[in-house]
């Protein structure tokens, strides 16, 4: 006999569109567990759902703020802007695209490039934004990665690309297209270098990123169940003709399958990433007590 | 309408019709002038749609299911031709070619998808329309490194609608397939000419298409994704097809234009379905140049010019301050 007629039953995160980034206001509700969350506690904990370990989608300046030390970092090649060059309009014209999103975001094109320390390691990191046209990859999306590629190349420091893109953008056609191949040619100077390359996919990385650079890393590492692949769930949904299994194309899903290394939550992958680049850079090992204050340290900085 | 004529192609249909009755008829002088009169129409018509064709009829020609294919070329411009077989991880994909043979006398490794093209449905599902798995680019890689191996050059013909977009190819890593591939023919010391001679469908396309020369057929397209799937997206209606198409920019000239592709190989005039014959020997010509130029450049100075000419793909859009 139960004491309440009604058990509440938690919403399950359906494949959906969820509202990802981290609402304005005082007050957010996770959208896989249905938690009232206060927004400021939700920032502390790196935008992930103290209740059910949803991680909200960040935009590129707070990844980049949780992944280098004291939050500092110098950005490069901020200028690079698209000229349009296919002349592009559907039902809007792809130059007033361009300007909402730069309004929206602040940011020229959908990739922020920056340098800085990651417990104390050198590193090139490129980090995406979701919010510029769905993060997607055009010229200057290929073109800034390229130079963060070639910039780790002549530094001989790390490189960390954190992924977060629908894939290469519509509105540059085959010049989008491109850009994977651009991309990868440089990663594969990078590689025979053996300079250090670790692939962060965060939700959701498809399309032509996940064909191109956001595969190779030495190590690809992916935040729980982020989407990633490389067909869209609609577009194979309509090959096949039937629904697609709960959680395919999920972070886990990869892991199963071999495509990825490692599924980390946000809160452990600082120093996940910096136990890893230990193993490729000659860096001091960590003594026991200097670990766990290195942990504090990258906790701190990124709080 | 005759099957091999596409819609925008009504025009030669009715003609040919006409033909058809003419010829059922009792021969006459006066009916076989008729006949020559209609055919003389015919081609006057066909040059004129060709020499004015807009981007979405090119789409039409590129999937035309009659479109020569990889092995097509092969049977016209190689001997010695011996296919090779499996990724050696997981299996044999047949939508994608690969094999021995001689181009001028020299050994080659060509590669190319293929559509099942001029075949039945059952042969054009043999190969699964030329949608590539895995193991279909794992396969096109492991040729290419024979070639590098034994110091051959590659020539890939690219011609798919797209990777293909199914269960079994996330499973098995279709975006790892191909980005590794991006990365590996970016570096292959082996001379590597392309041609993209029917459907350059995205990065199931590129997958391949990593080289020193790029080739474009005339109707051939390029493109970041099939315009309908463009349409389904921006406009949110896939019918706007046309449009989409227009916008894209996937047609030769355009992509010539945009330093994507390096060469245009002239087709026949109606597409090179038409005379598959005449469609070889337009491509022998601009094939040979190309092999021959990147062939006799020092293995460094070409991987080096591979990069460069890669390196600088979008410059035309970038705007720096």
């Amino acid at each position: 006999m139960a004491w309440f007629k009604k058990a509440r039953t938690p919403r399950t995160s359906s494949t959906t569109e969820k509202p990802s980034r981290v609402p304005e206001g005082l007050w957010v509700k996770c959208p896989d567990c249905a938690q009232i969350l206060y927004n400021k506690d939700l920032e502390k904990n790196l935008a992930v759902c103290p209740k059910c370990a949803h991680h909200f989608r960040l935009n590129a300046a707070e990844r980049l703020r949780m992944l280098l030390d004291r939050g500092r970092w110098t950005e490069h090649h901020a200028g690079l802007s698209s000229t349009d060059p296919l002349g592009f309009t559907d039902t809007k014209a792809y130059r007033d695209r361009l300007r909402t999103a730069e309004q929206a975001t602040g940011a020229k094109d959908a990739v922020v490039v920056a340098s800085g320390q990651l417990d104390g390691i050198d590193v090139v990191v490129a980090a995406m934004e979701y919010a510029f046209i769905g993060g997607s990859m055009g010229v200057v999306v290929g073109e800034k990665i390229t130079r963060a590629i070639e910039q780790a190349l002549d530094r001989r420091q790390p490189l960390i690309i954190v992924s977060c893109s629908g894939g290469a953008r519509m509105m540059e056609g085959a010049l989008s297209l491109m850009q994977m191949a651009k991309i990868c040619a440089a990663l594969a100077r990078l590689d025979r270098a053996r300079v250090p390359y670790i692939s962060v996919l965060t939700d959701p990385t498809t399309g032509g990123v996940t064909a191109s650079f956001a595969m190779l890393g030495d190590l690809n590492v992916a935040e729980p169940k982020a989407l990633i692949g490389f067909a869209g769930p609609r577009v194979i949904e309509q090959t096949i003709r039937q629904k697609l299994p709960e959680g395919f194309q999920r972070s886990e899903f990869l892991l199963e399958h071999g495509m990825i290394d490692l599924v980390v939550d946000r809160r452990e992958l600082k120093a996940t990433l910096a136990r890893a680049l230990r193993f490729m850079v000659a860096a001091p090992a960590l003594e026991p007590q200097v670990a766990v204050a290195a942990m504090a340290d990258a906790d701190q900085s990124s709080r | 309408m005759p099957p091999d004529l596409l819609e925008f192609e009504e025009p030669i249909g009715v003609l040919l019709k006409e033909i058809e009755a003419l010829s059922m008829l009792p021969q006459t002088p006066e009916r076989q002038r008729s006949i020559e009169r209609l055919q003389a129409e015919i081609e006057s018509i066909r040059a004129d749609l060709y020499s004015r064709l807009t981007p979405w009829q090119r789409v039409l020609v590129a999937r035309h299911p009659s479109r020569p294919t990889v092995l097509d070329y092969v049977e016209r411009l190689f001997t010695e031709f011996i296919e090779i077989g499996g990724d050696r991880r997981f299996a044999d994909d047949h939508a994608v070619v690969a094999g021995f043979a001689r181009y001028k006398g020299e050994p080659v490794m060509v590669i190319g998808h293929h559509k099942g093209g001029g075949g039945d449905t059952k042969q054009k599902v043999y190969r699964n329309f030329g949608y590539a798995k895995p193991e279909g680019y794992r396969k096109a890689l492991r040729a290419m490194k024979l070639a590098e191996k034994f110091g051959r050059a590659v020539i890939a013909f690219i011609d798919t609608p797209a990777a293909y977009p199914g269960v079994e190819s996330e499973e098995r890593g279709i975006a790892e397939a191909i980005a590794y591939n991006l990365r590996e023919m970016a570096a292959l010391d082996a001379p590597i000419v392309v041609a993209v001679h029917g459907e350059g469908g995205s990065g199931g396309a590129l997958g391949i298409a990593i080289g020193d020369r790029i080739l474009m057929h005339e109707f051939a397209i390029y493109s970041v994704i099939p315009p309908e799937g463009c349409a389904a997206i921006l406009w949110r209606d896939s019918g706007r097809k046309i449009e989409a198409a227009e916008a894209l920019k996937l047609t030769a000239p355009d992509l010539l234009a945009f330093g994507v592709i390096d060469e245009i190989v002239p087709e026949p005039t109606g597409g090179a379905h038409t005379n598959p014959d005449l469609a070889a020997s337009l491509l022998d010509g601009p094939l040979a140049r190309a092999l021959a130029d990147v062939s006799t450049r020092e293995p460094a100075a070409r991987l080096e010019a591979r990069y460069r000419k890669f390196r600088a793909m979008g410059n035309v859009g970038i705007a720096e301050p």
